[in-house]
């Protein structure tokens, strides 16, 4: 994928001395409650710290492991199985473009060109105002509305690509 | 059984399989990646696809997985069908998209399953013209190479070192076409037991670090089968050598001992062999300093100062083998021999063969370690003593996913579905120790007591099992605990009581001799398995000589020559005891390591490491095994005088005008002759005179490259590869080097390779069933049998109160030979000294604070570590490391503030 910046690791900025924050902690507890096995509280755990930072930093990993009994190892791997647990910084709003095969028919690659073109950056890229991520989703699950993308949480379809503009608009 | 047709052919082959390994067993070459006879099947890589049939009239088929599919009775199968061929091929194809193709600069090039598989399926030409995916690679510390790049995903790394292992700290990262195999961040990878993922990765992500430096192929060295003289598990190996030095130690199966596994100790410890400061020529003192002579000269030294003895006595070693020490016995007579281990060693060893050989309970090997549903460890950290079996303990806790799998009917290799049928569960392991082991996170309870606390519970356990046992006072935790471990054992199919000599105390040993006494009148399939200190500890205790402490006490300042072999005396007994001892001693040192005794000798003559000597070695178990002559060092540098301990000795008979032997197996037959409990030792190997097809047995691969050019920097005049007069087995590669030929015996294949197989999975082609005992039988030969029935061991009083000392046997860095290899120094902890809370509170000794420590004559500065986990009263002291003096166990210790 040509789009696809190369990740450096250099570059990822380090958070030093991370801690929990009460609230996540409260979180987390609260998951570990739903299951007998800690591991199975490492998504939601993820979850909770990716709520409040908008991300989940590396160093993060060893302390949310702890956290529910789990080697770091164990919880890297979940952490970087699933592409919406973010180890990057992310902008207020992440945009999912779907580019599954029905979407592909139906207007996936104007549609991303459009984004493109508005937001100036590529797949995996961060607006410099820090408004906007952009990411491509393989399946939003929405085949009946494509072309469609995901902004936080509302999805949106079909798109045209004229539509655009003033859908990023209403995202502050 | 079951019969099953591949190909149009009909074989009987065992039901319970699946086909994967029921044709590799048969001798069927199907390509495999993902699974491994010691991880079985979970169906990941697709590269074992076969075409099965309804029935013999089907024609069309379907494609399967071998490994995932039964090998149920009347099963049609072809391995040659052209779909199945195509598929295998276009699998590695997809396997090997990212590949770098870079076998020319990998260390796994020649000994590498991946391209051995690619070669198997017919995969010539590559496709894919596109960038490939690159990763960053890991400092994983000093034993293990990490090259990403060279990654399949086939997944067994971690489902070995996590799953079967039990390591924490190597993870799968990422998904789909990107996953990384590695740690969380980078660094040391934590396990022991690390270094088999060189030989479990099918490919060069993993690769022997230790060896990378001095690079060799596998084709290019020499091997020899060999035993590991690192504990007295007694693993078996195949150490390679190119140059006249060891590059690596590989595994070399043995399904009753090591299976497919090492420990890193074992695997990583060979440097002592590769020093350039062993003694290589004869060293006779003048003055202070050594002057070297030739081996005539050395042997002709040593036989004056023989014949100038009055007193001429020998100390033997138990980390030499049987024939040095029986050689060195039959020179100075048997009244004169001893043993060479400490009073405390000894006495313990002895206690164990008792326990063996006189007992009712069978010693267990691993792979008996590996099946028992229920485990008491007492006293033994055997990840610091006997690391093999502690590998076989996760093993044996693992044991219920067996059970429960097969309860619910699914196939016990189902390796995914038995894991998750079995969630969490595992087999009771109950872990009864002076101080928190790594096992202690799989223990069903763990108990932390000193020795008397150990040896109370033990004996609670044998007489809750039999009332006839000894009865003893506890307290009422220790009464329901010892009440469970009872219950626990006695519902047990196959139980299996651990102890041994390292928390240093008779009573611990005999508690846990009673639980088993106890068990075996309940259950015949209850077996024992006991650490002893060295490798040939327990061969050792056979010859019955009295100890070192003996022999000091025999010398006492009096004038004697004493012959020293292959033994650091200055690690057995304090220096105030040697000097008083050797004051008027004169010492001919025979080792083949520079140490405190050979730097006090009048005469070092210098003796064969493990892999330029042969020798028997008896281990844990009772088993004797011979370990063979990897190479000549002669070989590159004619003036070298190194040679096997017992030659040394039967020099020095002839030169005293005393009959001697001149080949191993003359020393063999009269050390059975001579001691009648090594009766049986000949049998541990063919003897020299064994061949096939008339041929001797080639040491190295037939591919060797240069052997006509190996001296050719030395000397142009070729010499003709040195010629072995104690063995079947034939220096480099001229000799029989066929798995196919004959069903050769398993104490005589140097190597693991057969035509198209290069990669340790060669194995396949050596045993009767793939992941079983050896198509010729396993080697070695158990000295005795456990007996009918044995009288409990009495209660022992108490010991003293106070602080006592506690050795903590560590897995880097307390095995003398080992500890002299680089990376294992650098895995090996600071000196330190572990003193329990309350006591350390009461001393007012804070953590990591410079503490003094004072036992016998020793008075040593060491920073503490205070622990919770450690009997008040103990005073642990991490044993062989740099700066700990000798230890003995319960010895009395004052502490103190301060340095």
């Amino acid at each position: 994928m040509s789009d696809t910046p190369v990740l450096k690791l250099a570059d990822l900025p380090k958070a030093q001395g991370f801690a929990l924050s009460e609230e996540e902690r409260h979180e987390i507890e609260h998951a570990l409650g739903h299951y007998p096995d800690g591991r199975a509280a490492s998504i939601d755990a993820l979850k909770a710290v990716q709520k409040h930072r908008g991300w989940v930093p590396d160093e993060a990993i060893p302390e949310i492991a702890k956290a529910i009994g789990i080697s770091a190892a164990d919880l890297e791997g979940v952490a970087t199985f699933y592409s919406l647990i973010f180890r990057r910084p992310v902008g207020r709003h992440v945009i999912k473009v779907c580019d599954s095969i029905s979407c592909h028919l139906t207007g996936y690659e104007e549609l991303r060109d459009e984004l493109v073109k508005q937001l100036g950056v590529q797949y995996g890229q961060t607006t410099p105002d820090n408004r906007y991520t952009l990411l491509p989703i393989c399946c939003l699950g929405a085949c009946d509305r494509g072309a469609t993308m995901m902004i936080d949480d509302d999805l949106h379809g079909p798109v045209e690509p004229a539509d655009v503009k003033a859908i990023l608009e209403s995202y502050k | 059984m079951a019969k099953i047709h591949v190909d149009g052919n009909t074989y009987e082959v065992n039901g319970a399989d699946n086909l994967l390994q029921a044709c590799l067993s048969l001798g069927l070459d199907i390509p495999y990646f993902c699974w491994h006879p010691a991880l079985d099947s979970v169906g990941a890589c697709r590269q074992c696809a076969v075409k099965q049939y309804k029935d013999a009239d089907d024609k069309n088929g379907r494609l399967v997985m071998s490994c995932m599919t039964p090998a149920s009775d009347n099963t049609y199968i072809s391995i040659a069908d052209d779909e199945a061929k195509e598929f295998r091929e276009t699998i590695v194809s997809l396997l090997m998209t990212n590949h770098p193709h870079d076998c020319p600069v990998c260390e796994e090039g020649g000994h590498c399953h991946l391209q051995d598989m690619t070669v198997m399926t017919g995969h010539h030409s590559r496709d894919y013209r596109f960038t490939k995916r690159t990763h960053q690679n890991q400092y994983l510390g000093p034993f293990i190479g990490h090259e990403m790049n060279r990654c399949i995903s086939c997944y067994r790394c971690v489902r070995y070192y996590r799953d079967y292992a039990g390591g924490k700290d190597l993870g799968v990262f990422g998904s789909a076409a990107n996953v990384y195999f590695g740690r969380e961040t980078e660094g040391v990878l934590e396990s022991e037991f690390s270094g088999n993922l060189t030989e479990v990765c099918p490919t060069g992500v993993f690769t022997d670090k230790t060896h990378s430096e001095r690079y060799t192929r596998k084709w290019d060295m020499q091997f020899a089968p060999a035993i590991c003289t690192g504990c007295a598990v007694g693993c078996n190996i195949s150490p390679g050598e190119r140059y006249g030095e060891v590059r690596r130690i590989e595994n070399r199966y043995h399904s009753e001992l090591n299976g497919y596994f090492l420990c890193d100790r074992g695997r990583f410890g060979y440097g002592h062999a590769n020093l350039k400061n062993r003694p290589t020529h004869a060293l006779v003192r003048e003055g202070d300093s050594f002057v070297t002579k030739h081996r005539g000269e050395g042997v002709n030294l040593g036989a004056q100062l023989l014949k100038s003895g009055k007193t001429v006595i020998g100390i033997g070693s138990p980390r030499a083998s049987l024939e040095a020490n029986h050689a060195l016995r039959s020179l100075v007579g048997a009244g004169n021999f001893y043993s060479g281990a400490s009073a405390q060693d000894a006495s313990l060893t002895a206690l164990c063969l008792k326990v063996l050989r006189e007992g009712p309970v069978p010693a267990a090997t691993i792979k008996r370690i590996d099946q028992a549903d229920a485990v008491l460890v007492l006293g033994e950290d055997t990840l610091g003593t006997a690391a093999r079996v502690a590998l076989a303990l996760r093993q044996a806790a693992r044991g219920k996913l067996q059970t429960m799998s097969t309860e619910k009917k699914v196939p016990d290799w189902q390796a995914a579905s038995a894991a998750d049928i079995a969630q969490h569960e595992l087999n009771p392991l109950f872990i009864a120790t002076p101080m928190a082991t790594k096992l202690d996170e799989i223990a069903a309870a763990t108990l932390r007591a000193d020795a008397d606390g150990l040896a109370a519970l033990g004996n609670a356990v044998a007489h809750a099992l039999d009332a006839s046992a000894p009865a003893v006072s506890a307290d009422a935790d220790t009464a329901a605990l010892a009440q469970r471990i009872a219950d626990t054992l006695k519902a047990a199919k196959k139980p299996l009581i651990v102890s041994g000599t390292g928390c240093g105390s008779a009573a611990v040993i005999e508690a846990a001799a009673n639980v088993a006494y106890a068990l075996a009148k309940l259950n015949a399939e209850t077996a024992i398995s006991l650490a002893v200190p060295e490798a040939n500890s327990l061969g050792l205790a056979m010859f019955g000589a009295p100890d070192l402490d003996a022999a000091l006490a025999r010398l006492n300042g009096q004038e004697a020559v004493v012959l020293v072999l292959e033994n650091d005396l200055s690690r057995r007994a304090s220096a105030s005891a040697l000097d008083a001892a050797f004051a008027q001693s004169t010492v001919i040192a025979i080792d083949h390591q520079q140490t405190a005794t050979t730097a006090t000798a009048a005469l070092v003559l210098p003796a064969a490491s493990f892999a330029e000597g042969d020798g028997t070695w008896v281990n844990f178990e009772g088993r004797a095994q011979r370990s063979f002559q990897t190479y000549d060092p002669a070989y590159y540098d004619r003036h070298v005088a190194t040679q096997e301990s017992w030659r040394w000795i039967a020099q020095l008979r002839t030169a005293l005008g005393q009959p001697a032997w001149s080949k191993l197996d003359e020393v063999i037959a009269d050390a059975e002759a001579a001691i009648p409990a090594l009766k049986g030792i000949a049998q541990a190997a063919p003897n020299a005179e064994f061949r096939i097809d008339g041929a001797k047995l080639a040491r190295a691969p037939q591919r060797q490259s240069g052997r006509t050019a190996a001296r050719a920097n030395i000397f142009v005049h070729e010499p003709k590869a040195t010629q072995d007069p104690d063995s079947p087995l034939a220096f480099s590669m001229e000799g029989i080097n066929s798995t196919h030929a004959v069903e050769r015996p398993a104490a005589l294949i140097p190597f693991a390779w057969s035509p198209g197989w290069n990669s340790p999975s060669a194995w396949n082609k050596f045993q009767a069933e793939v992941g079983g005992a050896m198509k010729g039988g396993d080697s070695g030969v158990h000295l005795f049998r456990h007996n009918g029935a044995a009288p409990y061991f009495p209660l022992r009083a108490a010991g003293q109160d106070g602080l006592r000392l506690l050795p903590l046997h560590q897995h880097f860095g307390s095995e003398e030979l080992s500890a002299k290899a680089a990376p294992i120094q650098e895995r090996t902890a600071q000196a330190y000294v572990a003193i329990n809370v309350a006591d350390a509170q009461r001393l007012g000794i804070e953590h990591q604070s410079q503490t003094r420590v004072e036992f016998g004559d020793y008075s040593l500065s060491l920073p503490a570590k205070v622990r919770v986990d450690l009997p008040a009263g103990s005073v642990g002291l991490p044993a062989g490391l740099a700066g700990i003096p000798p230890l003995v166990a319960g010895a009395a210790v004052r502490l103190g503030k301060g340095g």
